[in-house]
């Protein structure tokens, strides 16, 4: 809604500038330009195909843009980067399918996530460490899972998978989490915790959520963006978006 | 006949200097347009042989060439064989007599008629030195310019063409005089032509003309005649030179033409092996490492089926390799069924499993077909229809690999058809596109599985039909085409038909043009590093299956 | 897999290996006790094998990378051994040229060619036999793995990788024997070849670089590299977005296990005495995938296990009913991906850590899901399963 800067603004930590990306003919990702504050937890919401996971995998450099600006805190072109050195600049990301590493342990999984060098040659020479035992042991707090740190990730519940993937997030230290659907089949007890531990995160990160689930919106309290066919339909609180017109047209037909 | 031309033979100017002189009285017929004999004729040509003198002989051998007499060759021939004899001291008849040395029999030489064996003492073998078979030679082409056969006629005005010597201008005109048949005709030109420009007394514009008319033919042995062109004026060197580079031109163009043509013919050989695999593998995403047992089902097919035709009908044998199609059609397809229903649709989304176990069917399915028929080749017939070959400029298309490609081309676009326009097809492609929502509208998805894997396998079978007159058909057939019909259908793009038809040619041609340069195995290795390296560069192929869904 | 066996596999290998040469070397040929040089050599042959099984089961193990070209580095390693036994023959063969090979001599040669240079130096012949294999793997691993090949495409085109190394070795003028190869050896740094105890130090020396291969293995996959390994095998896309490169971690254990395999190859030459284009065919790599599946992928002991089974069956089977070792082996490759696909070791060993985690089926359909290479194919599968699953 609010007419876009030019050029990334400082204390902006993500700056999207009209992206596009063409699937076959299929507009995914149509003039979408966004702007995330250093800090900020940001809800997406957007009926199936609005371009939410795209947008995501572009932020993730999972795809490639066709046109368009993607910036990363002051002057860093996503556009230009592959995933990992995208995850080493300190970008988290959860899958709207819970993916952890389902024959590790939950400490395992703990301990690929941490932060640190990632080349072979580091992994090859590394040992347990009393820092990184001290990270886990917190991490594991955190998300609720210190009883099921010697558990393997397949045998977790779905609701304890999506944390011990938050907790991989945390893990890796990042700036600026992505989190797909992260309460999806999570009872309702689990979803409040979940906003609640996001909360948390948000103190000291900026967040991007995209959700579904309006409660869980709600309860996040956050400033929310609607997308729809690719772009921003909609920017605002809960309750401004939920009262503007093309939003009610757009979720329950025209 | 073409000796007498190859040949070196340091009398061939004399010859001809007295051929030339009998030209000038003996009108040169061919044999079967003469009536009766003329006055010249009249006189024995073969007289000459009976004289002791060399000069005698070899003027009787020019004499008998252009006599026209129906014995002429005959005693030529004997002559060349030293099987000609005549009385020792001469005699008023002039004896000439055949001593067949195979059968033993005696001839006479003018009548042809069996006789009693002279008395050995009194006669003598005529000797035919240097001087003479060199004459018999230079006759034995000009007999042939007048022989009743067009095919004999071309021959000869061909092997002028490529040894041209002026002194054989003469006899090309003359027998340019009387030729008929168009094609000859030609020839002889064009054999004037070269004997013009070997004659150092043309005229340039005679020259000029004859350039034109070698260039008009096109083919290396035109280019061949021009290069050897010396000591021409320059304005007959310059015009040789531009039209060797014409035919240069165009014979590269053959050359490209013929690569091509190869190349298709391999490439449909690849798409027969492939097009099966580009459904169960492209459409379905089974990994079917027994896709080439398939095919050795269908050629084993194909010899079981010719085998009963040659026990019950002989005379429709013709026919074995149409009813074959269907036969293995059916029995390769239905395998394949067996095979989905046993085996495969337990592995459904483990396609590295499916990869083993299907590999490992591939080798019980070779063992069973060597227990059975044996591990030696079979002998496959190729029936008549399919044999010969015919012209095309200058390409020679052979009717087997033309059967092959056009059939290749059939089976693909009844593939096509099949997938497009049917009731099967389009729920085969329902399935594959949305499985749950076929099956929640109604459609037996395992059932649709079962069918869409016998396809594949059917074809694969039907593609063994023509690979079995073209390959050994043995257990190992298979194999030697699994490799290469998965690197079509990945090159072409996993899941797009058009595209494994266009993997398929490209390969083909890609592999036939690199034979000339690097030899076949090395050109195969260099097609399969380059496939690798493309693979590694595009994974999905030419033509990706696009779209959102597959990116995502 | 118990931590038990890990440490008792090494100890079990040579422990066998040193019996059988004992009993080969100290007892007399009419004892009871005595163990032909015919055994000692098939005992050397199979742990020949059990290093090309280690080498295929470290990269789909625990990469997921399922290979069907690694033969290929088996043979490249006894082609390095092969030259090196064909310059050691010297003078003594047919065309008694100490110089130059006799079937370089066979087709018209005149000169050694540059690459046979050093091999007749034990030294850099077996430095050959590590890094010629490493060369191979390191450039093909490190064009398909930066491209992203994965799955099913990866197993095609290492195919035909070993396919066309296949045709170029049987070319005469590539200067290694062509069709027949190289043969005729005569003896290995001075040891004569023929005789019983050059057999059995063959034999003990397989069997130490087995056990230390083993090791080796069971060290790589047990630091936090291996971890990083099976996570990639797991969930290859997270491991992406964690920061990490999937490429370069594939791609060194990738040239390990083509080492591996090379050593191999380089012992099983001077056992069997012959070296030929044969030992690329594509058959024998996908064997050797057989021999880890029966085993036990993903278990280290079970690919030895394996490759020491299926090959004890086929030396008895191929000796007792010729015709029925195809069907004995086709089989086994279907009941194994039916009924035990975890393998022997896998199935009948108690778990613990990673070295037996194997993806179940349901767990890899969610993997298939989310690698972006295999996709279309892996979508198909998934989508068949649950269909299989709702109808």
């Amino acid at each position: 809604m609010n007419a876009q800067p030019i050029g990334a603004v400082s204390g902006d930590l993500l700056y999207l500038n009209g992206v596009n990306k063409t699937f076959d003919g299929f507009k995914a990702i149509n003039n979408l330009s966004l702007t995330l504050a250093k800090g900020e937890m940001r809800a997406v919401i957007g009926p199936n195909g609005a371009g939410k996971s795209t947008m995501m995998d572009i932020i993730t450099g999972k795809t490639k843009p066709d046109t368009g600006q993607v910036v990363f805190g002051a002057s860093t072109d996503l556009t230009k980067m592959d995933e990992p050195a995208i995850a080493k600049l300190g970008i988290g990301r959860k899958f709207q399918k819970p993916t952890t590493f389902e024959n590790h342990t939950v400490w395992d999984n703990l301990l690929l996530a941490l932060a640190g060098d990632r080349s072979p040659w580091f992994t090859l020479r590394a040992r347990k460490q009393k820092s990184e035992e001290e990270k886990i042991a917190e991490l594991l707090e955190t998300i609720r899972l210190t009883d099921h740190r010697h558990r393997r990730a397949a045998n977790l519940s779905h609701g304890q998978k999506q944390w011990l993937e938050i907790g991989m997030l945390l893990a890796q230290d990042p700036e600026l989490l992505l989190v797909d659907e992260p309460v999806a089949g999570m009872t309702d007890a689990e979803t409040e915790q979940t906003a609640h531990l996001l909360r948390d995160i948000n103190r000291t990160r900026s967040v991007v959520v995209v959700e579904h689930d309006m409660t869980f919106v709600r309860a996040l309290g956050v400033k929310v963006t609607v997308l729809h066919e690719g772009s921003v339909l909609s920017e605002g609180t809960l309750d401004h978006v939920s009262a503007d017109p093309k939003v009610i047209d757009v979720y329950l037909g025209r | 006949m073409s000796q007498f031309f190859h040949q070196p033979c340091r009398w061939r100017p004399a010859i001809l200097g007295l051929l030339l002189a009998m030209l000038a009285f003996a009108p040169l017929t061919p044999a079967h347009a003469q009536s009766a004999p003329t006055s010249q004729t009249a006189a024995d040509p073969y007289l000459g042989l009976t004289s002791r003198d060399l000069d005698d002989v070899v003027s009787a051998v020019n004499a008998i060439s252009v006599s026209g007499d129906a014995r002429a060759r005959k005693v030529l021939d004997a002559l060349g064989n030293n099987e000609l004899y005549t009385w020792k001291y001469p005699r008023p008849d002039a004896g000439l007599f055949i001593h067949d040395t195979d059968s033993g029999a005696w001839l006479n030489a003018r009548t042809g008629a069996t006789i009693a064996a002279p008395p050995f003492m009194q006669v003598r073998r005529i000797v035919a030195s240097d001087m003479v078979t060199g004459a018999i030679a230079t006759a034995e082409g000009v007999l042939d310019l007048s022989s009743p056969d067009t095919a004999t006629r071309q021959k000869a005005a061909e092997a002028i063409f490529e040894s041209p010597a002026a002194g054989t201008l003469p006899i090309v005109q003359h027998a340019l005089s009387h030729e008929q048949n168009p094609r000859v005709r030609a020839t002889l030109l064009q054999a004037e032509a070269a004997d013009q420009l070997a004659l150092s007394t043309t005229d340039q514009t005679t020259q000029l003309a004859a350039v034109n008319t070698i260039a008009a033919r096109g083919d290396m042995a035109a280019r061949n005649e021009l290069a050897s062109l010396s000591g021409a004026p320059k304005a007959v060197a310059v015009a040789a030179a531009t039209a060797i580079k014409h035919i240069d031109f165009s014979l590269k163009l053959w050359s490209w033409g013929e690569t091509v043509y190869y190349g298709l013919s391999l490439g449909s050989v690849l798409l027969l092996a492939a097009a099966g695999l580009a459904i169960t593998f492209g459409v379905m995403g089974v990994i079917n490492m027994a896709h080439g047992e398939m095919v050795m089902i269908g050629a084993y097919a194909t010899f079981v089926v010719q085998q009963v035709f040659r026990a019950y009908a002989p005379d429709l044998f013709g026919a074995s390799v149409i009813v074959a199609i269907p036969v293995a059609f059916v029995v390769a397809g239905a395998i394949g069924i067996l095979i989905e229903r046993c085996l495969i649709r337990f592995l459904y989304g483990r396609p590295l499993e499916t990869l083993l176990a299907t590999w490992g069917l591939s080798l019980v399915l070779q063992q069973a077909v060597r227990s059975g028929f044996g591990a030696e080749n079979q002998n496959v017939a190729t029936p008549d229809w399919m044999s010969g070959f015919f012209m095309v400029g200058g390409l020679t298309i052979t009717l087997n690999r033309l059967c092959i490609i056009i059939f290749a081309f059939a089976v693909v676009g009844g593939l096509m058809a099949v997938m497009r326009f049917t009731p099967l097809g389009l729920r085969m492609r329902a399935v594959t596109q949305n499985r749950r929502m076929a099956a929640s509208m109604g459609i037996r998805t395992p059932w649709i599985d079962a069918m869409t894997f016998g396809l594949g396998s059917g074809i694969a079978g039907v593609a063994g039909v023509a690979l079995a007159q073209i390959d050994n058909v043995s257990p190992n057939l298979g194999q030697n085409y699994i490799i290469d019909s998965f690197m079509v259908v990945v090159f072409g793009g996993v899941g797009n038909l058009w595209g494994t038809v266009l993997a398929a040619m490209t390969l083909g041609i890609v592999n036939k043009g690199l034979e000339p340069v690097a030899g076949a195995v090395l050109g195969k290795i260099v097609v399969l590093v380059l496939i690798i390296l493309f693979i590694q560069r595009r994974p999905r192929g030419l033509f990706p299956v696009k779209g959102r869904a597959v990116e995502a | 897999m118990t931590r038990l066996s890990l440490t008792l596999t090494p100890v079990i290998i040579i422990g066998v290996a040193i019996i059988l040469a004992i009993l080969n070397l100290a007892t007399p040929a009419t004892s009871a006790l005595h163990v032909s040089d015919f055994v000692v050599g098939l005992a050397g042959k199979y742990l020949c094998y059990a290093l090309l099984a280690l080498a295929v089961d470290l990269v789909w193990g625990f990469a997921g990378i399922l290979t069907l070209g690694h033969a290929a580095f088996f043979a490249l390693g006894g082609y390095c051994m092969g030259m090196y036994l064909t310059r050691e023959i010297g003078a003594r063969g047919v065309y008694a040229n100490a110089n130059l090979p006799d079937f370089m001599i066979f087709i018209g040669w005149k000169q050694l060619p540059w690459y046979w240079h050093g091999f007749a130096w034990f030294p850099f012949a077996m430095v050959m036999v590590l890094v010629v294999p490493a060369i191979l793997a390191a450039v093909f691993g490190f064009l398909a793995f930066r491209s992203r090949v994965s799955g099913v495409y990866l197993s095609i085109i290492t195919q035909a990788l070993t396919y066309a190394l296949l045709l170029a070795f049987f070319r005469n003028d590539m200067g290694f024997g062509g069709n027949n190869g190289m043969t005729d050896f005569k003896d290995i740094i001075g040891f004569p070849l023929n005789r019983s105890s050059t057999t059995t130090a063959l034999m003990v020396i397989s069997a130490i670089f087995t056990a230390g291969a083993f090791l080796f293995a069971r060290w790589l996959v047990g630091s936090r590299y291996g971890q990083v390994l099976v996570a990639v095998r797991d969930a290859e896309s997270r491991t992406r977005f964690l920061g990490y490169r999937p490429e370069y971690y594939k791609l060194v254990v990738w040239v390990l296990s083509a080492v591996i395999a090379g050593i191999g190859g380089a012992l099983y030459v001077p056992q069997v005495g012959i070296i030929n284009p044969g030992e690329f065919a594509p058959a024998n790599s996908i064997e050797a995938v057989i021999w880890v599946a029966v085993g036990g992928r993903g278990t280290l002991s079970g690919a030895i296990l394996g490759a020491v089974l299926v090959n004890f069956g086929k030396t008895i089977l191929t000796g007792a009913l010729p015709g029925a070792w195809l069907y004995a082996l086709g089989g086994l490759f279907i009941l194994v991906t039916l009924f035990l696909p975890k393998g022997i070791v896998g199935t009948f060993a108690r778990r613990t850590g990673n070295d037996a985690a194997l993806p179940t089926a349901h767990e890899k359909q969610g993997l298939a899901a989310i690698d972006g290479q295999t996709a279309d194919l892996a979508e198909a599968g998934a989508d068949i399963e649950d269909g299989e699953k709702t109808a």
